[in-house]
This record gives structure tokens, C-alpha cells and sequence, in this order.
């Protein structure tokens, strides 16, 4: 991921002789997708590609305004991120302050990271129905279930982070007599933040993929029951509604990121300009 | 008043690299430390800078240290005037002063990593400097510049030492760099202080000065190497 990172300032178009000619490029990369639309109206019109498989493109389009309209669409969308935002924010904190009791000492680490390394090998979908005995099907295990997920990469990226840090500045803090209050607050912490946001991304990636999961197994509400709920009338639109407002946030998500990046890390973005 | 060392020991695992030395650098003096790759100059430094906890002996210093690594080893995530400033209570203009000082004032919002090779190396010593130092170790902080900036770097490190007098001790494997800044070359060999010379010569000097030709041919031999030009 941070070799992802790495390398996105060169992907920048620069002003460049090349600057023209790339945009062309850039439209003729939107060709096949449209061409890939026109071809699956045409399937769906002419019943090649029947309704009850995939809806038309145009058919989800009219659907999504009507949904829309209706409210059934954005009230099944602020239920359900409102599970992610509970979610990711239970697990995250926890997460990174389970990293923090790790990264900043010995007896720490040995107290978390053997529990967290063992937890981590568990399929946390596997506990689903653990967390259906124990929760019930309210709202309680399914935000557990996005805490769980979002818990770990956090953990992970936010210790080895922490432990990452280059001893030579930990030096440097000694030499300049640097209370440790200081060296955690002016090195460690600064030092682990690109990890910790490799695994902040990651982390909502992983929570929406939880959040999916948990809505399809039981819920009486949120955009995985509007998805449920249109199997059982086998509507294929309402389903593919669904699933573009899934990843639609999950893009809207991964955006506020990137930019948070942006400004956390501009030192960094200096260097690599 | 000085700095005093007795005893000083240290070994890494069988191999004894510093054995029972003695040393006492005096106030406001420049003192350079020579000594062949693995000779222990770092370790002697990493010693008085409170670097190393494994050493062993008596290491005496008055007031306060402060040390520029042979990496700039800035803060890459603070701008340079955050840099010259951590871990001090000191008002910004302070810090402000210092970077004048090395020629930084413009760049005090600057990044450290767009900063370049003697840019850094100069903040580094602005940020020593600032603490008013009663003992500055230099842990060859120029061997990673070109020929060029070094030459700049050296007049700047003379200046910074004639206004602030500290005591200097720059940890260095380049004789001729000795020659031209201090006032005293130490020769570090088989873990303790093998020669102690002092040069006496006016500042600014010149490598073709006919007396710092003798002691570096001197000083070359004690290193081991045999001068070059001569049959």
C-alpha cells in the first residue's frame, strides 16, 4: 500500500508538451465502459438478458431516482453508515489504543500483541453466529462485527509503526533531552502516522466489507435489507442500486482519506514533488 | 570546568574498543579525534553524548552537550524552525537567530527533506547551537558533503566556534580537515589515546603551510598510512 503511496505524485500529469495528447487518452478511456453500457441496454431491450437475471441500465437509473424519491434510499443509506461511522469508530479507537499500550513498551506488547496476533487468525465472518447468540439481531452485533474488522488493520499498522520509527531520531530526542512525553509526542507518534493511515485505509475498506456481509444475514433495515428485500421480489435493479451505493461510498470514503493523507503528511509530499 | 574521562571502557562482545582511556578536553578548545575505521571514535563520542549505556569508567562533563550526528538527522515531519526548537523552552526569536546564524533565516518554514545536503547539515548545527552548548561533538558532520560545501561548512563551523566558544570535539577520519580546524588532533589507537598534538598555527591556515606538512605526514604515519610525495 505505501508503495501505492510512493508513487502517485508521478502519476500526476505534469505540464507537459505531453499534457494534451494525455487528455485524449483519458477519454478514450471512458469508450469501452460506455460501449460495455450501450451493449447491455441493447441485451436487456431485446430480452436477450432477462430482468430477472439483470435489470437494464436504464431500468436501475429510473429505479434509483424513484428509490430516491420515494426516501426508501436515503433513509436505508443513513442506517447503514451510521453502522460503519459507530463501527469504525469503536474498533479504530480501540485499535489504535491497543497499538499504543503495544508500541510503547515491552510489558505492553507481550500483555496485547500474542492476544491480538491469535484474534487475527480467527475468520471474523466465522462469528457471525457467535455474535447472533450473544447480540440477538439488533443493531449491536452488526456495528461489533465493523469494529472487529476495523480493529485489527489499525492495530497492526498503527504498532508496526510505532515500532518502525527510526531509532537515529530516538537518539536525536535523547541528545536534545526530550522528556518521553516529548520523544512519544514529537517523534513516536508523528513517525507512525503514514503507517497508521495505510491502515486507516485498509481498515475502511475492511468495514464496509464487514458491514455488507453483517446486513446480508440479518437486517430489518439499511441498504443490505433493501438488497434482501428486492432478492425476494427478484429485483435485479433495486440489487444493482444497492450495490453502486456500496461501493459509492466506499470510493466517497477512501477520498476523504486520501486527503487527510494529503494534509498529514504534506512534509512528505515536498520531498516526493 | 573541563570534560574529564577516566577509565572509560567499552567492548562489543571479545572485541575491546575502548580500553581504560583517559582524556580531559578543556574549555573553549577545538580538539579533533583521528583514528583509523573501527578505531573506536564513534563509540568515544556516542560515550560523552550519554549515547551508550554499556560504557564503563567515569565521564565528567560540566554543563550541558549538544551533537551533530554525521546525517543531519532532522525531524523530516517539522519545519525547520520547529526543528532548531525541540525540546527547548527558548522564545522562536532565539531559534530565529541561530538559523540566521548559518545562513538559514529564509528557509525557517521549510520542510527538512527539500532541504539540501549543507542545508541540512547547517540546520543541524543551528539546532546544537541553539542550546548553547559548553561541549558541541561533531560526529564527522561533513564527510557526507561535496568538496565544495565542505570548504563553506568549515569557515561557518570556525565562525559559529569563535562566537560561542564551546569546547569542540569532531570525531573525523580526514587529517587535513583536523589540520585546518583545531587546536589540538588526538590520535585514537588500540582503545585509548595514542598521540596528542597541538597546532598552534594561525587561523585561517593553508594545507601547504610547511608546518601542518609535517604533522600531517606525523599524523599520517600514526594512522598507519604512509605519506604520499615522498621517496
Amino acid at each position: 500500500m505505501s508503495v501505492v503511496e510512493l508513487a502517485r505524485p508521478v502519476e500526476r500529469p505534469r505540464a507537459t508538451p505531453k499534457g494534451p495528447r494525455r487528455r485524449v487518452t483519458a477519454w478514450h478511456r471512458w469508450l469501452s465502459p460506455l460501449a460495455l453500457l450501450v451493449i447491455w441496454q441493447i441485451a436487456s431491450a431485446t430480452g436477450l438478458l432477462p430482468e430477472r437475471l439483470l435489470a437494464a441500465p436504464a431500468t436501475i437509473a429510473a429505479t434509483a431516482v424513484e428509490l430516491t424519491q420515494a426516501g426508501t434510499l436515503p433513509t436505508a443509506i443513513g442506517v447503514s453508515l451510521q453502522r460503519v461511522l459507530i463501527g469504525f469508530l469503536v474498533g479504530g479507537a480501540a485499535g489504535i489504543l491497543l497499538a499504543l499500550v503495544a508500541g510503547l513498551s515491552r510489558a505492553g506488547e507481550n500483555a496485547v500483541d500474542p492476544i491480538m496476533q491469535a484474534l487475527r487468525a480467527l475468520p471474523f465472518f466465522g462469528l457471525i453466529p457467535l455474535f447472533i447468540l450473544w447480540f440477538g439481531i439488533g443493531e449491536e452485533p452488526k456495528i461489533l462485527l465493523v469494529a472487529l474488522a476495523v480493529s485489527f488493520p489499525l492495530y497492526l499498522n498503527t504498532f508496526s509503526g510505532i515500532r518502525g520509527v527510526d531509532g537515529k531520531l530516538a537518539e536525536v530526542a535523547t541528545t536534545l533531552k526530550l522528556s518521553r512525553g516529548q520523544l512519544i509526542r514529537h517523534i513516536v507518534l508523528p513517525g507512525a502516522l503514514p503507517q497508521t493511515l495505510v491502515g486507516l485505509r485498509q481498515a475502511l475498506g475492511v468495514a464496509w466489507l464487514a458491514l455488507i456481509v453483517a446486513e446480508q444475514v440479518n437486517a430489518t433495515t439499511g441498504l443490505g435489507y433493501m438488497i434482501n428485500d428486492a432478492r425476494e421480489f427478484l429485483r435485479t435493479d433495486v440489487i444493482v442500486v444497492g450495490l453502486l451505493v456500496y461501493s459509492a461510498l466506499g470510493l466517497a470514503t477512501d477520498a476523504i482519506v486520501r486527503l487527510l493523507e494529503r494534509r498529514a503528511l504534506a512534509w512528505r509530499r515536498g520531498f516526493l514533488a | 570546568m573541563a570534560t574529564r574521562l577516566s577509565g572509560v571502557a567499552r567492548a562489543f562482545g571479545d572485541r575491546v574498543v575502548l580500553d581504560s582511556l583517559d582524556l580531559e578536553l578543556r574549555d573553549g578548545e577545538f580538539t579533533a579525534l583521528l583514528g583509523r575505521s573501527g578505531s573506536g571514535k564513534s563509540t568515544l563520542l556516542r560515550a560523552l553524548a550519554g549515547l551508550d549505556d554499556e560504557v564503563t569508567g567515569t565521564i565528567d562533563v560540566t554543563g550541558s552537550v549538544a551533537v551533530a550526528f554525521q546525517e543531519p538527522r532532522l525531524v523530516p515531519w517539522k519545519r525547520l524552525l520547529a526543528n532548531i526548537t525541540l525540546g527547548l523552552d527558548a522564545p522562536a526569536g532565539k531559534a530565529k537567530a541561530a538559523l540566521a546564524e548559518v545562513g538559514l533565516a529564509e528557509r525557517s518554514d521549510a520542510w527538512p527533506l527539500t532541504l539540501s545536503g549543507g542545508e541540512a547539515q547547517r540546520a543541524s548545527l543551528a539546532r546544537a547551537l541553539v542550546r548553547e552548548p559548553e561541549l558541541l561533538l561533531l560526529d564527522e558532520p561533513f564527510s557526507a558533503l561535496d568538496a565544495l560545501t565542505r570548504i563553506t561548512i568549515h569557515q561557518l563551523v570556525l565562525e559559529l566556534w569563535a562566537r560561542h566558544r564551546p569546547a569542540v570535539l569532531l570525531v573525523t577520519h580526514d587529517v587535513d580537515e583536523a589540520l585546518l580546524l583545531a587546536d589540538r588532533v588526538l590520535v585514537l589507537d588500540e582503545g585509548r589515546i595514542a598521540h596528542d598534538i597541538s597546532i598552534t598555527a594561525e587561523r585561517p591556515r593553508h594545507r601547504e603551510d610547511p608546518g601542518l606538512v609535517t604533522l600531517r605526514n606525523t599524523l599520517l604515519a600514526a594512522l598507519g598510512v604512509s605519506p604520499e610525495g615522498r621517496s
